[in-house]
C-alpha cells in the first residue's frame, strides 16, 4: 500500500500536489524557479500569483511535465510524476491556457471531446459527453457545431474549460485563463468557475498576475517574487491582512486595506428603512417624498434609482430618476456594503435580498464603525497571543 | 501538313482542329496522357522525398538551415541541363529525365510543407501537447490539417512547374506534349509548335484548377473562416503562403 492511501485511511488527506525543492534553470542564468517547496491541497483552488518572470507559469507547467525540473521532485496524488509517461500524465489533468488553445480546424464539440477520444472513448460517447459539458460551462448547445474562430473570447475560454473537464480529471491546471477577456466577461468567468468548483471539488492550480483575481478565486494564494522565489503562501485573507515582507506588501498594492474588507462579513451592519416611491406613482405629483431622498422601486420592489425631495416635481418617469450606486446583497462582505454606501448619490447604500428586491439601506459611517470595531478585536487577539 | 495561311495563329488553330492529330499513338490524346503520366510519376517521387523531410523539419525545427540552403541550391539548377547530365550518367531510359524533374518539384513542395507546418500557431501545438497528444498525433491531427492551405500552395506550384517543364523529356524521345515542340522546331511546322505550347498551357491551367478544387475540399472548414481579430496570426499564414509559392515563375 502506498503511503498516500495509508494516510488517507487515517482520515488525514495527503496534499494532491507536492513540490519538493524544485528548481528550474534555463542555461546558466538565474533560476526561473528556485528551490520551490509547497503542498497543494486536494479539492481546493490554489492561485499562483506574481509579476511576470517570477516562475509561476513554469511551476504550473512542471506539474504536467510540459516543463521538466532541473532538480527536485514533484508528486501528484502521492506519485512521483517523473516516472509517469508525459502524454498519459497530461491526459489525467485538465489544462486551460490564456489563448484558449482551441484547435481551429475542429468544431467546438470535437474540441471538447479531444481528451476522451485520446483515451479511446468512442466518438459517439465522447460527443455526447461534450454536449453535456457545453451546458455545464453555460454555453448554448447550438454553439457545438461552430468553429473556434466563430466564438467570442469569453466563449472560447468557456470551451477551453469544458475541454479541460471532459475526461473528468481530478486536477485542473489553469494558466492565466481569463486574462485575455474584458473585465466584465472576466468577472463572469470567475463567478462561473467558483460555481463549478462548488459542484466538482477539483484540485485547481490557477496562475494569474492579477492579485484581485487571486484573492477572489484562491482558497490559498502563493505569491511568487522575481527570481522564482515563493514569497508567501497563505490564505488570501492573510496575505492582504499580513503581507510577510515588503515585496508582498508592494505587490498586493495600495488598496489592500480596502480589498481586505472582502473577507470581513457584513452580517452585523445595521439595515435602515428607506422612504420608497414606486415608478407607477412617479407621474403623479400628489405622491410626495417625505425625506431628502426616496428610493424608486418597480412593482416587484427592485431598486430603480433615487428621487431627491428637492427635484420631485421634475421627475415624471423612471427615466428621470437619479441613477443609483452599486447594490449590497444582504450577507455579503463589508467591502460591498461600504462600496454601496459610497457609490450611492444619497449616501445610503441600497441593500437587496437574493431576488434583487430592496430591503433597506446602510450608512457609510456605520460600516466604518464596524471596521474600526473589527480592528480593535483583532488588535486585542494579537495582544493576547503576544503575552 | 498544309495550312491555308502563313499566319502563325491561323496555322495553330488549323493544326489543333485537324482530326488526324487527335488519334493514334502519336496523336494529341496519347501525348496528353504521357505528359500526365510523367507528371504524376515525378510528383509521386518528389512527395515521397519532400514530405518526410518537410514534416520532420517543420515539426521539430531541426535542420532548418540545411533545408533552406538545399532549397535554394536546387532552385538554381537548370532542368534541361540536368536531363542531359542524368542521361549522360545513367543512359537513356525513363528514369534519368524523371529525376531531373524531381529536382525541379522538390523545392516548392519542401518549402510548402516546411513553411506550412512551422507556421501553425505555436499556442495551438502547445495546447495539443498539454492535452496529452504524442508528437505523431500532434503532427498528423493538428499541424497537418492546419498547414494544408500552405502545403497545397506548394503542391500547386510544384505541379505547375513540372507540367510546364515535362516537355523536355521529348528531347530524348520519351514523348509527352513536348514532342510537338521538338518536331515543330525540327520540321519548321509553326502550327504544330504553337499548338503544342497551347496544349501544355491549357493542361497546366486545368491541372491547377483541379488542384484548387482538391484544396477547397481538403482544407478543414474551420480554417476558411475569416478570423477577424486574430490579424497577426493571419498575416503570418499569408507570409508563409507567399514564401511557399515563391519561385513559381
Amino acid at each position: 500500500m502506498s503511503p498516500a492511501s495509508e494516510s488517507q485511511h487515517a482520515g488525514q488527506p495527503t496534499p494532491m500536489i507536492e513540490f519538493a525543492a524544485v528548481t528550474k534553470r534555463y542555461g546558466n542564468a538565474h533560476p526561473a524557479v528556485d528551490e520551490l517547496t509547497m503542498s497543494i491541497d486536494r479539492g481546493s483552488i490554489t492561485v499562483l500569483v506574481g509579476p511576470s518572470g517570477c516562475g509561476k507559469t513554469t511551476s504550473l507547467r512542471m506539474i504536467n511535465r510540459m516543463v521538466e525540473p532541473t532538480s527536485g521532485s514533484i508528486r501528484v496524488d502521492g506519485r512521483e510524476i517523473a516516472g509517469v509517461p508525459a502524454a498519459a500524465l497530461r491526459r489525467s489533468m485538465g489544462y486551460v491556457m490564456q489563448s484558449s488553445g482551441l484547435l481551429p480546424h475542429r468544431t467546438v464539440i470535437e474540441n471538447i471531446a479531444t481528451v476522451p477520444r485520446l483515451n479511446g472513448v468512442s466518438r459517439r460517447e465522447a460527443q455526447l459527453r461534450a454536449a453535456e459539458l457545453l451546458d455545464v460551462v453555460g454555453l448554448a448547445s447550438g454553439l457545438g457545431d461552430r468553429y473556434p474562430g466563430q466564438l467570442s473570447g469569453g466563449q472560447q475560454q468557456r470551451v477551453g474549460v469544458a475541454r479541460a473537464l471532459a475526461a473528468d480529471p481530478p486536477v485542473l491546471l489553469m494558466d492565466e485563463p481569463f486574462s485575455a477577456v474584458d473585465p466584465v466577461v472576466r468577472a463572469e468567468l470567475q463567478e462561473e468557475l467558483l460555481r463549478l468548483q462548488r459542484d466538482l471539488s477539483k484540485t485547481i492550480v490557477f496562475v494569474t498576475h492579477d492579485i484581485d483575481e487571486a484573492t477572489i478565486l484562491g482558497d490559498k494564494v502563493a505569491v511568487f517574487a522575481v527570481g522564482g522565489r515563493l514569497a508567501q503562501y497563505a490564505t488570501a485573507e492573510e496575505i492582504l491582512r499580513a503581507p510577510v515582507d515588503d515585496f508582498v506588501a508592494g505587490f498586493v498594492g495600495r488598496d489592500r486595506g480596502f480589498r481586505h474588507l472582502s473577507f470581513q462579513p457584513g452580517d452585523e451592519v445595521r439595515i435602515h428603512d428607506v422612504d420608497r416611491i414606486t415608478v407607477q406613482d412617479l407621474p403623479d405629483p400628489a405622491v410626495a417624498v417625505d425625506s431628502a431622498w426616496a428610493l424608486a422601486v418597480d412593482a416587484d420592489g427592485r431598486p430603480q434609482g433615487w428621487v431627491p425631495q428637492a427635484t420631485r416635481e421634475s421627475i415624471r418617469s423612471v427615466t428621470d430618476v437619479v441613477p443609483g450606486g452599486s447594490l449590497y446583497r444582504r450577507g455579503d462582505s463589508l467591502r460591498s456594503a461600504l462600496d454601496a454606501a459610497l457609490s450611492s448619490p444619497s449616501g445610503l447604500g441600497v441593500v437587496v435580498d437574493g431576488d434583487q428586491r430592496a430591503v433597506g439601506v446602510v450608512r457609510a459611517g456605520e460600516v466604518f464603525d464596524l471596521i474600526e470595531q473589527a480592528r480593535r478585536q483583532r488588535g486585542r487577539a494579537h495582544h493576547d497571543t503576544e503575552v | 501538313m498544309d495550312y491555308s495561311s502563313n499566319n502563325v495563329i491561323v496555322q495553330m488553330v488549323e493544326w489543333l482542329l485537324f482530326p488526324g492529330n487527335w488519334s493514334g499513338v502519336r496523336g494529341i490524346p496519347a501525348r496528353v496522357l504521357e505528359h500526365i503520366g510523367y507528371t504524376l510519376l515525378t510528383m509521386l517521387i518528389a512527395v515521397l522525398i519532400a514530405a518526410p523531410v518537410g514534416l520532420y523539419v517543420g515539426h521539430t525545427g531541426k535542420g532548418r538551415v540545411v533545408v533552406v540552403a538545399a532549397i535554394g541550391t536546387l532552385r538554381a539548377l537548370p532542368t534541361l541541363g540536368m536531363v542531359f547530365l542524368f542521361v549522360l550518367l545513367a543512359g537513356l531510359g525513363l528514369m534519368p529525365p524523371i529525376w531531373a524533374l524531381v529536382l525541379l518539384a522538390v523545392p516548392p513542395l519542401l518549402s510548402g510543407i516546411y513553411a506550412g507546418i512551422s507556421s501553425v500557431d505555436p499556442s495551438v501545438t502547445d495546447a495539443a501537447r498539454s492535452l496529452g497528444m504524442n508528437e505523431l498525433q500532434i503532427l498528423f491531427t493538428v499541424e497537418l490539417p492546419n498547414a494544408l492551405q500552405v502545403i497545397m500552395g506548394g503542391v500547386r506550384a510544384a505541379t505547375l512547374q513540372v507540367v510546364a517543364t515535362a516537355a523536355v523529356v521529348a528531347y530524348i524521345n520519351l514523348g509527352g506534349l513536348g514532342v510537338f515542340l521538338v518536331e515543330g522546331t525540327q520540321i519548321r511546322d509553326n502550327g504544330r509548335l504553337f499548338g503544342g505550347a497551347v496544349l501544355i498551357t491549357v493542361l497546366a491551367l486545368v491541372v491547377d484548377f483541379a488542384l484548387g478544387l482538391l484544396q477547397r475540399w481538403l482544407v478543414p472548414p474551420g480554417l476558411r473562416i475569416d478570423y477577424g481579430r486574430e490579424a497577426p496570426q493571419n498575416s503570418g499564414r499569408q507570409q508563409a503562403v507567399a514564401s511557399a509559392q515563391g519561385g513559381t515563375t
